[in-house]
């Protein structure tokens, strides 16, 4: 088992997979992001080409990414997709650190209860639970026929695809992903923390701030970019709840691919999310690693 | 027990945002009409009319199929990543090694399947392998993704193993394979139950990843259910949820179960 | 050396016959972790059927020495023999050496006679021995009736009691122990003791344990050594190491020392006269320094075996008696220690037992006391 043959083996296996799927392709965007689009299949140019004496020839395309900050059109698709990342983190925080609060100053024999009752529609088809979500908010949908019904509305309310709509599908699907980290600080603080804290004078809302919020940073962090990261790059959201106007990079790039075909686009602004993401996803996993230790 | 009853409000309203939109489409799938809005009658017809779309149910064995051998790969992959991280200690490029098995989890879906459908072009046009794309290349995809999963839950799992059990095994005569299959395994086994049904899951909900890497007449339940949910809602797709949710309850139930038995006394 | 260090009774002493084998010798093992020097050349005998106690403070190195032991580090250098036999390169699933860990690592997955049945059957021994085994193993430990039970439903002392068991149940010919009652509480440890003790005399397995608890090891072991930064600053019996400490280190860690220091002035066959700087007086001491006149020395007396009374400035000085401020008295329930201020500043503790009850202490707060002790409780350190 200490053999460095078998430790040479164990590695090859994961590394390789790894390697050939993860990392390769990457690459492979990133050669594409500069190649030009073509009627083809593959639709886009070869970026090495052997020219006419002889000797091979590498073209590289700059007008995908220039594109990019020319057009504010895709620019401002990037500003967008940061801006409602940021607030539906927010939301998620908002909404779910009492929520963990609460679950982790729960009584023992039910916090893992109400923690699967939090992972439990996680388990269940997120495709599924939009859906739900388009029956709710449309024109004849739920809410409004129960509040016309009510009375407190004559018409019915523009709700869905709209930016209302938007944030309310992504804090409903990413909630657990805040609740979960939360709950993980919050549960390991040792409550004689906070009896110190009132022993020593500081009412209940002071302690919080004082000493239950600074402890429960580590969590805050985790999970704003747990949410953050995988919102900036989200599309069925922005495209089964959001308006025409919800163009994130992530939609931006699916309409390039799958409508337009042009590959070399789609590719650049993978490369142009990539870059975005870039810091907090080594944030991120900077933390988990220091967590881990 | 002061503190806890006053988060017992946002705790409440934070279950009801969670369960309210479930249950009314728990409730909706029972619903006579085929205007989704309004209940006219019970009814149990949009379940049957579920079991005669051959094309969301032929979408569906093909995405439990997916699911189950990617969950697979994944789970052998994740669990031999899961020791090289969690028990080798430092070894050469083991944070590069670390950092590519970590970062399926928090990359944006539509990088991950760009990158892979132009790795699978590329393979394609270098070996001719995999030709085309499909079931197989749509469950590549998800065992890559899905073993991050596995091996984050196998090396938690170890992270917090006590080893001294395995150096008891080791004193008592046991050698190191032993070691592994008659302590270190059934102590982890939950773990790797529980990422296994993770990766299922996941390759069970994926849509945009196997939309990217997917071909012509491989469309799994997710895409499909995406292309009709952009026409309108329709019942049926209710009556899909609801089944969901109860599978996924009673797998719940049992697995809470086998957990934690009610002891005797 | 004095009869008043006694060992147990009915115990052999191997360890002072010249020519008696040893059953584990320990040879210069050295063990090095990135630098740091876990085990320094450490050679140590130990012969059959002791109860020997490693004992040291968290990074003396006791717990690298019981893992050399064990298998699961490979010293850098030196040799291990066990009953002849080089253990070099021999792996710990191959030692005829079991051990109890501190956690006590019972195998959660399962029941106390599977977890007690394990070694035995690593070995394929047939089913029929292995129950009979267990069955002893059970009746050993006094667990009779818990066979079926999951670890998880033991208390701490019963699972102690599995952790023994199952590591004799192969019947080794050394048992190691880690720490064997660190978890469990005051009064069931000292109850453990006694029946660890007793489980070793009548099994006669050598047994060798690792404690940071003096009171463990004086109590237990025929043996005993003191690890300081992985060397062995003293090897003996209980008795001789707590009545002659060779060194500071052994003084104060074993028990509680008033450390005096001097210089040797005289010396005779019956009498050691020590001069002190610090103190106005000389302090005397039985005979056996070894050290030439003239040389410094350090002087060590126990505080129970001092006597403390009250005193007036008029009383002349005289060797063997300080004088001092009595600066804080603590008290223990079944002791008073006395915090005595010497007017050269240092401090000295004085142990008086509480032998009265409801009576009014002889000696008080700032009392002016005089500090005495007979020649023989001075233990002159040869190091």
């Amino acid at each position: 088992m200490k053999g460095r043959l078998g430790r040479a083996i164990v590695l090859a296996l994961p590394w390789s997979w790894m390697a050939l799927f993860f990392v390769v392709p990457f690459l492979i965007v990133l050669t594409i992001a500069f190649a030009e689009p073509s009627e083809g299949l593959p639709p886009y140019t070869p970026l090495l080409r052997w020219s006419e004496e002889g000797g091979p020839v590498i073209q590289l395309n700059l007008a995908n990414f220039r594109l990019f900050l020319e057009d504010p059109f895709y620019l401002e698709a990037g500003l967008r997709s940061l801006r409602v990342a940021a607030i539906s983190a927010t939301l998620c925080l908002l909404i779910g650190y009492p929520m963990a609060l609460a679950i982790a100053r729960a009584p023992e024999r039910w916090r893992a209860t109400l923690l699967m009752l939090v992972i439990l529609p996680f388990w269940t088809s997120f495709l599924l639970r939009i859906t739900a979500w388009i029956g709710i908010l449309q024109d004849q949908g739920w809410l409004n026929s129960a509040l016309m019904a009510l009375g407190v509305i004559r018409e019915p309310l523009r709700l869905l695809y709209t930016d209302f709509a938007l944030y309310i599908g992504i804090t409903y699907c990413y909630l657990p992903f805040m609740v979960l980290p939360l709950y993980a600080t919050l549960s390991k603080l040792d409550p004689a923390l906070l009896e110190a804290a009132e022993d020593l004078g500081a009412r209940p809302w002071r302690a919080f701030l004082q000493v239950t919020l600074p402890l429960s940073m580590p969590g805050v962090v985790a999970g704003f970019l747990l949410v953050f990261i995988p919102v900036v790059g989200e599309f069925v959201i922005p495209e089964l709840l959001g308006g025409p106007g919800a163009q994130l990079i992530g939609r931006v790039l699916w309409t390039e691919f799958f409508q337009n075909r042009d590959w070399p686009l789609a590719s650049a602004l993978a490369v142009v999310l990539l870059m975005i993401l870039v810091a907090p996803i080594a944030l991120f996993q900077a933390r988990a690693a220091r967590e881990g230790r | 027990m002061r503190r806890a009853s006053r988060l017992a409000v946002p705790l409440g309203l934070g279950f009801a945002f969670l369960y309210l939109p479930i249950l009314l489409m728990v409730l909706f799938s029972f619903n006579d009409s085929r205007l989704v809005t309004s209940f006219t009658g019970f009814s149990t017809r949009w379940y049957f009319a579920l079991w005669e779309n051959e094309a969301l149910m032929g979408a569906a064995v093909l995405s439990l199929r997916i699911a189950a051998v990617s969950a697979t790969m994944a789970t052998l992959l994740g669990v031999v990543a899961g020791f090289a991280l969690a028990r080798m200690g430092r070894f050469r490029g083991r944070a590069a090694f670390a950092g590519a098995m970590a970062a399926p989890l928090v990359m944006p879906e539509v990088i991950t399947g760009l990158s892979l459908l132009l790795m699978f072009v590329a393979m394609e046009q270098a070996f001719g392998f995999p030709a085309g794309r499909g079931a197989d290349t749509v469950a590549i995809a998800h065992a890559t993704f899905g073993a991050a999963y596995v091996a984050v839950v196998v090396q938690a799992r170890l992270a917090d193993f006590d080893t001294s059990l395995e150096e008891a095994a080791m004193d008592l005569g046991a050698r190191p394979w032993k070691v592994f299959f008659l302590i270190t395994l059934p102590l982890i086994a939950p773990a790797i139950a529980a990422g296994w049904l993770l990766a299922f899951t996941l390759s069970l909900d994926d849509l945009v990843i196997a939309s990217f890497v997917s071909g012509p007449g491989a469309s799994t339940l997710p895409m499909v259910i995406f292309s009709a949910v952009r026409l309108g809602l329709t019942p049926d797709l209710y009556a899909l949820a609801t089944l969901l949710v109860a599978v996924v309850a009673i797998g719940i139930g049992i697995a809470a179960w086998v957990a934690f038995p009610r002891r005797p006394g | 050396m004095s009869s008043a260090v006694a060992a147990r009774p009915g115990t052999a002493e191997p360890w002072r016959d010249p020519a008696a084998d040893p059953f584990l010798r320990i040879e210069g093992v050295t063990k090095r972790f990135d630098g740091f020097v876990a085990l320094d050349a450490v050679t140590l005998p130990i012969y059959r059927g002791e109860l020997f106690a490693l004992l040291g403070a968290s990074g003396s190195g006791k717990s690298t020495l019981l893992r050399c032991l064990a298998g699961f580090i490979e010293p850098d250098a030196g040799r291990i023999v066990l009953d002849g036999q080089d253990l070099a390169g021999v792996p710990p699933y191959e030692r005829p050496i079991n051990m109890m860990f501190q956690s006590y690592a019972l195998f959660p997955h399962m029941t106390v006679a599977q977890n007690i049945g394990f070694g035995l059957r690593q070995e394929g021994a047939p089913k029929a021995l292995i129950a009979d085994r267990v069955a002893e193993m059970l009746a050993l430990v006094q667990m009779e009736g818990f066979g079926n039970r999951k670890p998880a439903a033991l208390s701490g002392g019963q699972k102690a009691r599995v952790a023994l068991a199952r590591a004799l149940a192969k019947r080794p010919k050394l048992l190691l122990l880690d720490e064997p009652l660190s978890a469990l509480d005051k009064n069931l440890r000292e109850a453990t003791q006694f029946e660890l003790v007793n489980i070793q005399e009548r099994t006669g397995t050598t047994f060798v344990i690792v404690t940071h608890d003096q009171e463990e090891a004086m109590t237990m072991a025929t043996r005993l050594a003191v690890m300081d930064r992985g060397t062995l600053a003293q090897v003996g019996t209980p008795g001789e190491v707590y009545e002659f400490p060779n060194s500071r280190f052994t003084a104060e860690f074993l028990g509680t020392a008033n450390i005096l220091e001097g210089v040797i002035e005289a010396a005779d066959d019956q009498v050691t006269r020590i001069g002190s700087s610090e103190l106005d007086f000389d302090i005397l001491a039985e005979a056996g320094a070894l050290k030439p006149i003239g040389s410094r020395a350090y002087v060590a007396i126990r505080p129970e075996r001092m006597r403390i009374e009250r005193t007036d400035p008029a009383t002349p000085l005289a060797d063997n008696r300080l004088v001092g401020r009595v600066r804080d008295i603590a008290y223990f329930g079944d002791f008073f220690m006395y915090y005595v201020v010497l007017d050269s500043g240092k401090e000295i503790r004085v142990s008086q037992p509480n032998l009265r009850r409801m009576t009014a202490r002889p000696v008080d707060w700032d009392d002016r006391v005089a500090v005495t002790w007979d020649a023989e409780a001075s233990m002159v350190l040869p190091e």
